[in-house]
């Protein structure tokens, strides 16, 4: 039974339509008990360069905030080093995935970007859902498929080359193979279709850091 | 020779051939990267035998700054009679990871951890 009393406001999107998600990578979705963190935007509420610099200033405070769960171990000399890798990593991550999400999110759609962290013992989750354009998401998949079929280091050292040759370039998919390569971390995608007046197709990215 | 934003200051020393990086990078693509690319280039064709990039304080640079970076050196594999130099912090852990990346991409650069 619930009981509401107030003003109390609550809109649910009919998400959770498994059968229809396509998942690449090492995806994981585990339910929400541990600590976890959610931050969301409203790509359509504000153009996309005032908003620009909330990307840097959420990805520090999440990196600040998951400090927490890894406290200093005064015995161990080199925990002070380890835990600055550990939230240089996630300010990085976090502001790519942000960035990403920005520049892709349909702003059509009315669908929010969120940005949700999982902390468990060694390792941190981070994922972003948004929406996407049908075109857009065909083009990342295909990167997807590039990405999961190569070497990533070789591939990283390739895009850097192309990139370098071509004046008008702007998705490389740099971030994901510096996230791989430089940071060792683990990615995973979801796409889904949600049902609002009309279907919104949207992507949850995930990546996986080791702590 | 000077491009600066709220976060960020970038500038060339005439005395020691430093372009100086100070801040956080996280500039929204290669477009808006377009004036310090033009700086770094700007300083290269006037061919100093030393180049140096000082990093030790640019606390943060996206994807896109690194594609910028990459760009950049990639471009100076050509100028053979520039030796170039990056000076970074081992106490900016980004820096420890991705800058050794440029020395794949140009075997002959010197990368300086301090």
């Amino acid at each position: 039974m619930i009981q509401i009393f107030g003003n109390f406001l609550e809109n649910l999107l009919a998400k959770d339509n498994l059968e229809k998600a396509q998942i690449f990578g090492d995806y994981v979705e585990r339910p929400q008990q541990d600590e976890h963190l959610t931050v969301g935007f409203s790509p359509s509420a504000i153009p996309i360069k005032k908003r620009w610099r909330n990307n840097g200033l959420s990805a520090d405070y999440i990196a600040n905030y998951l400090a927490t769960f890894y406290p200093i171990n005064a015995h161990e000399p080199d925990s002070i080093d380890k835990l600055a890798e550990m939230k240089s990593a996630v300010s990085y991550i976090a502001n790519e995935l942000l960035e990403n999400s920005m520049k892709y999110a349909d702003t059509t759609a009315l669908y929010p970007i969120t940005l949700h962290t999982q902390i468990e013992s060694n390792k941190i989750r981070l994922f972003v859902d948004n929406s996407i354009l049908a075109a857009q998401a065909e083009n990342f998949q295909n990167f997807i498929q590039e990405l999961l079929n190569s070497d990533p280091d070789e591939l990283f050292i390739r895009k850097l080359e192309e990139n370098a040759e071509d004046e008008n370039t702007s998705s490389s998919g740099l971030g994901f193979l510096t996230m791989i390569n430089d940071y060792s971390a683990k990615l995973g995608w979801k796409f889904d279709t949600v049902e609002k007046d009309s279907p919104v197709m949207t992507v949850t990215t995930m990546v996986e850091l080791a702590v | 020779m000077q491009v600066k934003g709220e976060n960020y200051n970038v500038w060339y020393d005439k005395n020691n051939s430093a372009v100086n990086f100070d801040g956080a990078l996280r500039l929204t693509g290669m477009q808006d990267y377009a004036p310090i690319l033009q700086l770094l280039n700007e300083v290269a064709s006037t061919e100093p035998p030393n180049m140096v990039l000082d990093l030790q304080r640019l606390e943060f640079l996206n994807s896109s700054g690194i594609s910028m970076l990459s760009k950049f050196v990639i471009g100076m594999r050509k100028k053979k009679s520039v030796q170039m130099k990056i000076l970074g912090s081992h106490s900016i852990p980004w820096q420890g990871k991705s800058l050794k990346n440029l020395q794949r991409l140009m075997p002959g650069l010197t990368l300086d951890l301090q």
